[in-house]
């Protein structure tokens, strides 16, 4: 089970986010090592990215293509890149929608993140299965900055 | 048949056997995408519909390039050339519950997100090309929803420049008809709309420019009671108003509701545009914290304007309603444009937010909507009437008097230019501003019946004379338009 590791004050860099584009969804970018193959998701930094969706932001987030590519351009000769991505449901449950799994890819990390009435209120990880096109839900482990064994696991709440 | 090298995004490398790049071979980019689905087929599921379209949150890149801006699928590839396969991300919360504004799940949201058609690509094609616009920038147009307040001399080029640039939803309001009168000037209109709503000609015109916009006609009077709910919508607000109650209505709905606000106003052969944003800068107010005196300021009607003038400052309205919408260049916030097209200038003043400012300062002491017609002192509301309302004869009544043994004297109090418009029989011209010179010339042993064009300017006059002790005088109720209505339809109702 690919889990996800990432350092407390990178949660808080996401909170932070989607609380200042409540009501609208925030989005951004997990960066970190690209695993040659299955292994854990180490997050090593959040990249905001502006939600560039055409219509209600309350409650839809985009991330172009083009942006996607200038990042992984960037990171390239560092050996690191996009390992996934996390956006907020405002006044939802930090759990995927039907909409973010019939746009999801694989490999990916996809961390949600609840809001309610402006506080986050809920943190989840989520991996699409190739197979049967469904989210499974993945551990978080909360690891400190310089990237060493796990503190914590389980799903962890703001 | 060239040999090309595909870059494999990293989420799809472990259905392409772990490869970064594949090397397939192919004539157009199409190809080779089957080719490399060919090859590896559990990537097909990941890359294509089941119908066997490319899926919209694929993006396919030749030379750095989306293949959406060229020939899509079709687009031929030579030796050499890199292809990239590369993730849109999307997501949201379930719909439902959240939305506040809008409807869950409106189709406007779907249709915004889905790429340019091939028709949509050619006709943006221009703009595409532009690296402040590109394919990005012409989505944010279609996304973009606009009011355009008016579709008179401003709001006509600034709403069939909005459409051709594919603003995505333009909201118009306006309640007039077509009038033949408009069409020196109001450029959505033809000849043969005169006398339809000029809202079912202006959407018809829109929407043969564009049919790939959308447009929703607000058939209404702007009032305090509806303001709120009709911008509410809207991520920016144009105003082509012509009287000062609607203007000072559209800033205050806007500073209220923290929306950007493109002003623009015409007068004869001058007019003005300016960007107010309260966030950003400064409102209306703290550049006319009053308006004007109603009499003071004339409208087109009365004053008359250069046909061409609204074209100009209409379409730098648009300007700033597109730059705006793209986030590009320098918007005109906190700078007010001045246009003179006798003397062909261009001035700008530079405009500072009112730390005193009744609505946008840190204090504001107005903090809702207001009665937009006594404030401007406009003639028949509540508070206009200082003073006693002046004696009004009807239409008929006076063309009976006129045709009686006792004809009053009727006097034209407006200008020249008008006047030779058409005037009523018998009449004698004395413009509003010299009738005091020209009190020798009337009699006090007969009645004066004062006459405009609407009878605002002749009710004043007709005050003016009693007030200077003239008995028996009277103004034309509704003026020479209501005259042409009821009398003598051959006479211009301009």
């Amino acid at each position: 089970m690919n889990e996800i590791r990432l350092a407390p004050p990178l949660i808080a860099t996401m909170e932070a986010h989607a609380r200042a584009t409540y009501p609208d969804e925030c989005c951004g970018m997990l960066i970190g090592p690209v695993p040659a193959g299955d292994g854990p998701r180490i997050v090593e930094a959040v990249e905001p990215a502006a939600n560039e969706f055409e219509g209600e932001r309350r409650r839809r987030f985009v991330i172009p293509p083009e942006q996607l590519r200038a990042t992984e351009r960037r990171l390239e000769a560092s050996g690191r890149g996009v390992v996934g991505f996390y956006h907020s449901h405002p006044d939802h449950p930090a759990r995927p929608s039907t909409f973010d799994r019939d746009h999801a890819w694989p490999w990916y990390a996809y961390l949600v993140l609840g809001v309610r009435s402006g506080a986050v209120d809920g943190l989840g990880a989520f991996e699409l299965d190739p197979e049967s096109g469904e989210f499974a839900e993945r551990p978080i482990v909360r690891s400190d900055g310089a990237g060493a064994g796990p503190v914590a696991s389980g799903k962890a709440s703001a | 048949m060239a040999t090309v090298t595909i870059r494999i995004p990293t989420p799809l490398r472990p259905f392409a056997g772990g490869h970064a790049e594949v090397a397939v071979e192919g004539a157009t980019v199409g190809a080779l995408v089957g080719a490399l689905a060919a090859e590896y087929p559990s990537l097909r599921r990941h890359l294509f519909t089941p119908d066997g379209q490319i899926r919209h949150f694929v993006s396919v890149y030749l030379n750095d390039q989306d293949v959406r801006g060229l020939a899509r699928e079709a687009t031929p590839v030579k030796d050499g050339d890199r292809v990239a396969i590369v993730p849109a991300i999307a997501g949201g919360a379930p719909a439902g519950r959240a939305t506040r504004d809008r409807p869950a799940g409106a189709p406007d949201a779907v249709r915004a997100e889905a790429p340019f058609s091939r028709d949509e690509l050619l006709r943006y094609s221009r703009h595409i090309l532009l690296p402040e616009v590109g394919l990005s920038g012409q989505k944010k147009l279609r996304r973009a929803k606009v009011l355009v307040v008016g579709t008179g001399g401003l709001g006509s080029p600034t709403a069939l420049y909005l459409a051709a640039a594919g603003v995505g939803e333009i909201g118009l309001v306006d309640f007039d008809t077509v009038d033949l009168s408009n069409l020196q000037r109001q450029i959505l209109y033809t000849t043969p709309d005169v006398g339809q709503p000029k809202l079912a000609a202006a959407r018809a015109r829109l929407a043969a420019m564009n049919p790939t916009i959308r447009i929703v006609p607000h058939e209404a009077r702007l009032t305090s009671e509806n303001a709120m709910e009709v911008l509410r919508p809207y991520d920016l607000v144009i105003d082509g108003t012509d009287n000062f109650p609607t203007r000072y209505l559209v800033n205050d709905a806007c500073v209220l509701l923290g929306k950007p606000n493109v002003y623009g106003s015409i007068y004869r052969f001058e007019g003005q545009v300016s960007v107010f944003d309260a966030r950003r800068g400064p409102c209306y107010r703290c550049l006319y914290p009053e308006p004007p005196p109603p009499d003071l300021v004339p409208s087109c009607a009365e004053a008359g304007v250069l046909g061409v003038l609204p074209g100009v400052v209409g379409v730098l309205q648009a300007t700033e309603a597109v730059k705006l919408i793209l986030g590009a260049g320098e918007p005109l916030i906190g700078r007010l444009l001045l246009y003179d097209a006798l003397a062909m200038q261009f001035r700008e003043l530079r405009l500072e937010k009112n730390p005193e400012c009744a609505l946008c300062s840190t204090h504001p002491t107005q903090t809702g909507l207001i009665d937009y017609l006594r404030f401007c002192g406009v003639p028949g509301s509540e508070a206009a009437a200082h003073g006693p309302a002046a004696p009004e004869i009807g239409a008929k009544e006076l063309s009976a008097a006129l045709a009686g043994s006792d004809p009053p004297l009727l006097v034209d109090v407006r200008e020249p230019e008008e006047w030779d418009l058409g005037h009523l029989p018998g009449a004698r011209l004395i413009p509003k501003g010299e009738l005091t010179e020209h009190l020798d010339e009337l009699t006090r042993a007969r009645e004066i019946v004062l006459y405009c064009r609407s009878g605002a300017r002749s009710a004043q006059s007709t005050r003016q004379l009693l007030d200077l002790g003239f008995s028996h005088v009277r103004s034309l109720k509704g003026g020479i338009l209501a005259w042409a209505a009821e009398v003598d339809p051959s006479l211009p109702a301009y």
